[in-house]
């Protein structure tokens, strides 16, 4: 690829490695999560939802960050609360908070004042615009959605595993769970810098279902999709460079060809094993 | 029996969605019970022993635990073991044997304490007094129905229960697997009461000392079963067999 190093030496790009290197390893871990307990449409919602936030901090002229960071939380709570016997369904409840999020933003961006935002830079998200500060706030959102993570590893882990089970030990399900979504949600604020509102599902998916291809240990699961986050969105910035592609597309499409590579690979490996934790459980 | 119970259930009434699922149940469990709970489908088993489990809170009435104090316990948190059926998690979740088995130390030490040396120990002897040592490394979708049923018991012995309550154990095993579960019930028995769900009293019939029948409503509860009793549970005519002398079960519907 022509000069890729020479792009090193623009400061822009320099902060776009860095902050690809950060969502990557916040995908590999949060992801993995997200994948085994089976939330990718609701890190979707909550990625949809966050955009009314943003519009409403545009509105009112103050960092769009804020209003993403409030929503998501906020949204991570309300379905945590939500009574299960009223709702009926989780699935429709995620989908009515995605719609409303993004109409809210809209109307909040279409009514701002002056010049209006690009939309096109929040949706699909442009990480060759993510400042020095920028970088700097999403270290610090990382790395306390980790240090959490790791701290209540164990339990985590147990919860998302077996729930009844983890109850009959006494361990505090309902905490353990809310905090999951909680880091879900900073996780998919994060993420939203990065690749951009639509996109934020990929990267939330795409490496953790790679590595589950590869490995049957969790340790394993989650350092192999850091890893895959890490050749994605590096390989996805050089693509973008290169061949003047838009990043966070780059990075997504990049993520589908290396998992089409390992799906094909297991399959010709012989034995013959799905995408282990796309399967569902047996019922009954 | 001269002791004292181990668990009580007083009236205990319970349902979901304002329909009641289990209604003025009361049946105690003894230090060294063999108890099988069967009843129809939808009949309450599973909320029964939920409730049992202190995982639901009856709408009316209670269930009082006589559990011997332990050190970093409180009252029956944690001092209840429990095997569910294996639809009740994921069986692609990556984890190996191992790993499963561990959680059963979860309660043993605080949520922020990582498992210890110790936790690793006694997740291995459970392991291997279960007989699948040799299967700790493999990931838990790897390995046959009864080696997983084996798993999940080890899961719930190391966290040293005081009574085992297992969900519908015979139902996703072979009948090899079924002879040596119903070796590892029998051993543990000795020590803790066993409390079975299940559809196929003949499976464990030997060990069975008690029978509740549930239909919503305890109909049986005792040693003896009679046909009169299991038609009115059931709603329809099931065959009796007598099998040695102590106890009459049910055959296989």
């Amino acid at each position: 690829m022509p000069g890729l190093f020479d792009a090193l030496s623009y400061e822009f790009m320099r902060n776009a490695l860095l902050a690809g290197v950060v969502a990557a390893v916040l995908c590999g871990v949060v992801g993995t999560f997200v994948v085994v307990k089976r939330l990718a449409f609701l890190s979707d919602g909550i990625s949809h939802a966050a955009f009314g936030g943003m519009g409403v901090c545009f509105y009112l002229g103050i960092d769009p960050l804020f209003g993403a960071v409030a929503v998501a939380l906020a949204s991570a709570v309300a379905l945590g609360l939500l009574d299960p016997e009223v709702v009926r369904s989780y699935d429709a409840m995620i989908g009515v908070l995605w719609a409303v999020g993004l109409a809210v933003g809209i109307v909040f961006v279409y009514k701002t004042p002056g010049y209006a935002p690009n939309l096109m830079t929040y949706l699909f998200g442009n990480i060759l615009l993510v400042s020095r500060h920028d970088i700097g706030v999403l270290l610090a959102l990382a790395s306390s959605v980790l240090l959490i993570l790791a701290l209540f590893f164990k339990g985590v882990v147990a919860v998302a595993f077996d729930e009844v089970f983890a109850r009959v030990q006494g361990a505090p399900v309902r905490l353990l769970m809310s905090l999951l979504l909680t880091m879900i949600a900073l996780s998919v604020v994060i993420l939203i810098q990065v690749v951009g509102i639509i996109l934020v599902v990929a990267l939330l998916t795409i490496p953790p279902v790679i590595s589950l291809m590869l490995f049957k240990d969790l340790r394993n699961v989650l350092i192999g999709s850091t890893l895959a986050g890490v050749a994605m969105t590096l390989g996805g910035l050089a693509l973008s460079y290169a061949y003047d592609l838009p990043s966070g597309p780059a990075i997504i499409l990049l993520g589908a060809a290396l998992l089409s590579v390992v799906y094909a690979g297991r399959k010709l490996a012989g034995r013959p094993r799905f995408l282990p934790a796309l399967r569902r459980p047996r019922s009954g | 029996m001269a002791e004292p119970p181990l668990i009580s259930a007083r009236d205990v009434t319970f349902g979901y969605n304002r329909e009641v699922v289990v209604e003025d149940v009361s049946f105690d469990i003894y230090p060294r019970d063999f108890l099988a709970i069967i009843g129809p489908n939808g009949g309450g088993k599973t909320t029964l022993v939920k409730i049992l489990l202190g995982l639901l809170k009856p709408w009316s009435g209670e269930v009082v635990y006589h559990l011997p104090d332990r050190k970093g316990r409180k009252g029956h948190r944690g001092a209840l073991g429990y095997v569910p059926q294996f639809s009740t998690f994921d069986k692609s979740f990556p984890l190996r044997v191992a790993d499963v088995v561990l959680m059963g130390r979860l309660g043993s030490r605080g949520l922020l304490r990582p498992y210890t040396r110790a936790d690793r120990t006694e997740a291995g002897s459970a392991l291997d007094r279960l007989g699948i040592a040799d299967l700790a490394g493999a990931h838990i979708n790897e390995i046959s129905g009864g080696q997983l049923q084996r798993t999940l018991i080890a899961r719930a012995l190391v966290s040293e229960p005081e009574a085992l309550f297992l969900d519908e154990p015979t139902a996703s095993i072979d009948a090899e697997s079924r002879g040596s579960l119903l070796g590892i019930l029998e051993e543990l028995n000795r020590r803790i009461p066993v409390v079975v769900i299940t559809h196929d009293v003949t499976a464990i019939a030997p060990m069975v000392q008690r029978i509740a029948c549930i239909n919503r409503r305890l109909f049986y509860h005792g040693p003896e079963l009679d046909q009169h009793a299991l038609e009115e549970v059931y709603g329809c005519p099931v065959e009796l067999v007598a099998h040695g002398v102590a106890h009459r079960v049910l055959h296989s519907h």
